[in-house]
């Protein structure tokens, strides 16, 4: 392992590069951001051996991508934000196909107002898309997933795409300290991309396939069963990863100082780092606080979140997102999962750092302070809640 | 933690000073670094901030540093009176400047001559960081080196690397 000095999307880049995508397609203007150019890099000094395709647009940038994947060529593509929702036409095309093509997400906020900061707004209105999508921390957690996304999205049992999530600017443009494996380790863990879902001059297949109201049901059911295997893929790479490079991951959610919280904040993305700081402090004054970051918001932790917050007696949701007219997608997950499991307790949802928005850390003390009285509600943080509290005069 | 806020207009290097010394610092033995400019899209000459935080164990906290250890300035247009609510107690403004400034927590270089004499452009941000170097201790100058020239073409770092250590000797007098 070599110790350097990246961005979390340079991090990303070799990443990419330890997995040798035989195809890179990209749209390489705004929204895109650097892990595109930092891979043609490696293309032009050699240092990659890939097909580098210039596209004019992300819709055309997945659709090349679908096309490499349905030859049986592992491919890469990148985006970010608008970029994501010009895509989303080909999101489904990918994933019903079972083409499993990896591709990053610059996790930033969505117009109207023009905003090119971060939020993640972008990917959680894509959860339906049938992707598997996972949202890295740390620049360290991006480069690795760029691994394990080829090899859960080319498990046979999965067959599925892998949409790996930075948040904007806080990852993507931050520079931190990364361990950088070496080839030969990265190919002990990622074997070469063999496939029978391919087509060839030998064997012709059509690549848009149909099915009518017959079979139709039959292929979707296949296709939540293939992301539903994710699972139990995500904890068997993870741990031939901890063996090849001593990185130890934790499925689909990390759980800190849980096993004896009374409150427990529930977190997306790189904010995480920040709350387990704050954890840390509370919890040396003694108050029984905890940390439940989810990894994976598809396949969703349903059973393990369950699991983990069952003796607590408040939770509260923090993410950087709002479904417009109800509350943030991963809110509603969530109390999915409680309901599911029968745990009836107090949870709230702290909508937070939209458009770049910085979330301080009095804002997460002060949620954990909140949260305490038992009352459930939806706030806007800094601005106002929207179920129990009246909404914000400030709002207005 | 030690943090550091620097300050220049788009153009002038502040967010490759703030890499710099991360990645200088990134040499030592546990050693934990973030590295990131005020985000949002880069104009030349309008006011930008970078940010550098160094520490013996990992850092969580990724938001903007509120209160710093130094804050350097490689313009001193940017330099007023509200600069000191942006330090930390015992906190210390590293200044690019040609005027004298009288005041125990400021330290002032020169270093657009240091950076005329040297580089021939009016760049001071690796000069900053070689006045920071000498200042606080917290990169040597051979990290200091080894990070520029990871980072520059040769025709850059053999301009900067002189500069630095002109700079370093400079504020040690």
């Amino acid at each position: 392992m070599a110790k350097q000095f990246l961005s979390g999307d340079e991090a990303f880049a070799y990443g990419i590069r330890l997995a040798r995508p035989h195809v890179i397609s990209a749209y390489p203007i705004t929204p895109q951001t650097i892990v595109v150019e930092k891979l043609s890099e490696f293309v032009e000094d050699g240092s990659l051996q890939s097909e580098f395709i210039h596209v004019e647009s992300e819709h055309s940038a997945l659709s090349c991508a679908i096309g490499a994947s349905a030859v049986g060529a592992r491919a890469f593509t990148a985006t970010s934000s608008q970029g994501l929702l010009y895509m989303a036409e080909c999101l489904p095309y990918a994933s019903g196909g079972r083409f499993p093509i990896v591709m990053m997400n610059a996790n930033r906020s969505t117009a109207l107002p023009w905003n090119i900061y971060g939020d993640q707004r972008d990917s959680l209105s894509q959860l339906d898309s049938g992707w598997i999508q996972a949202y890295a921390e740390n620049a360290q957690e991006a480069l690795d997933l760029a691994l394990f996304g080829y090899y859960i999205a080319e498990n046979k049992a999965v067959s599925t795409p892998f949409m790996a999530n930075l948040d904007g600017f806080v990852l993507t443009h931050t520079y931190e300290v990364v361990d950088v494996p070496s080839q030969e380790q990265a190919d002990k863990f990622l074997p070469p991309f063999e496939t029978e879902n391919k087509m060839s001059l030998e064997k012709p297949k059509n690549l848009a396939f149909s099915a009518g109201p017959d079979t139709n049901s039959i292929f979707k059911y296949k296709e939540h069963i293939g992301i539903l295997n994710a699972k139990k893929v995500i904890l068997e790479a993870e741990q031939k990863f901890e063996n090849i490079f001593g990185r130890k991951y934790t499925g689909l959610t990390e759980n800190y100082k849980t096993e004896d919280a009374e409150y427990i904040l529930i977190t997306l993305g790189s904010i995480s780092g920040l709350v387990r700081e704050i954890v840390d402090k509370l919890r040396k004054n003694g108050e029984k606080v905890g940390l439940l970051k989810i990894r994976y918001m598809r396949p969703f932790p349903n059973e393990e979140i369950a699991q983990v917050v069952k003796n607590a007696k408040a939770v509260a949701v923090l993410e950087k997102d709002i479904s417009f007219g109800n509350e943030g997608a991963v809110y509603t997950n969530v109390n999915s999962a409680l309901q599911k499991a029968g745990i009836n307790i107090p949870s709230s949802n702290y909508i937070g750092g939209l458009g770049g928005k910085n979330i301080s850390p009095q804002e997460i003390e002060d949620i954990f302070a909140e949260i305490k009285s038992g009352i459930s509600d939806i706030k806007f943080l800094g601005i106002g809640g929207c179920l129990n509290g009246s909404y914000s005069k400030n709002a207005q | 933690m030690k943090e550091i806020i620097w300050h220049g207009r788009g153009g002038q290097g502040a967010f490759t000073a703030s890499r710099l010394l991360g990645e200088a610092y990134s040499l030592k033995e546990n050693s934990y670094v973030l590295a990131f400019p005020s985000f949002g899209p880069e104009r030349r000459g309008a006011p930008i901030r970078a940010f550098t935080k160094l520490d013996d164990k990992p850092i969580g906290n990724r938001s903007e540093i509120a209160k710093a250890d130094y804050s350097i300035y490689l313009d001193d247009t940017l330099f007023n009176e509200n600069s000191f609510s942006e330090l930390k107690s015992d906190g210390i403004i590293l200044l690019n400047t040609k005027k004298k400034i009288d005041n125990e927590r400021v330290i002032t270089i020169d270093g657009d001559s240091i950076a005329e004499k040297y580089i021939g452009l009016p760049i001071t941000n690796t000069i900053l960081l070689g006045a920071l170097a000498a200042i606080s201790g917290l990169v040597s100058l051979d990290e200091i080196n080894s990070a520029i020239i990871q980072t520059m073409p040769k025709r850059l770092y053999e301009k900067n690397i002189p500069a630095v250590k002109a700079a370093f000797e400079e504020v040690s007098k």
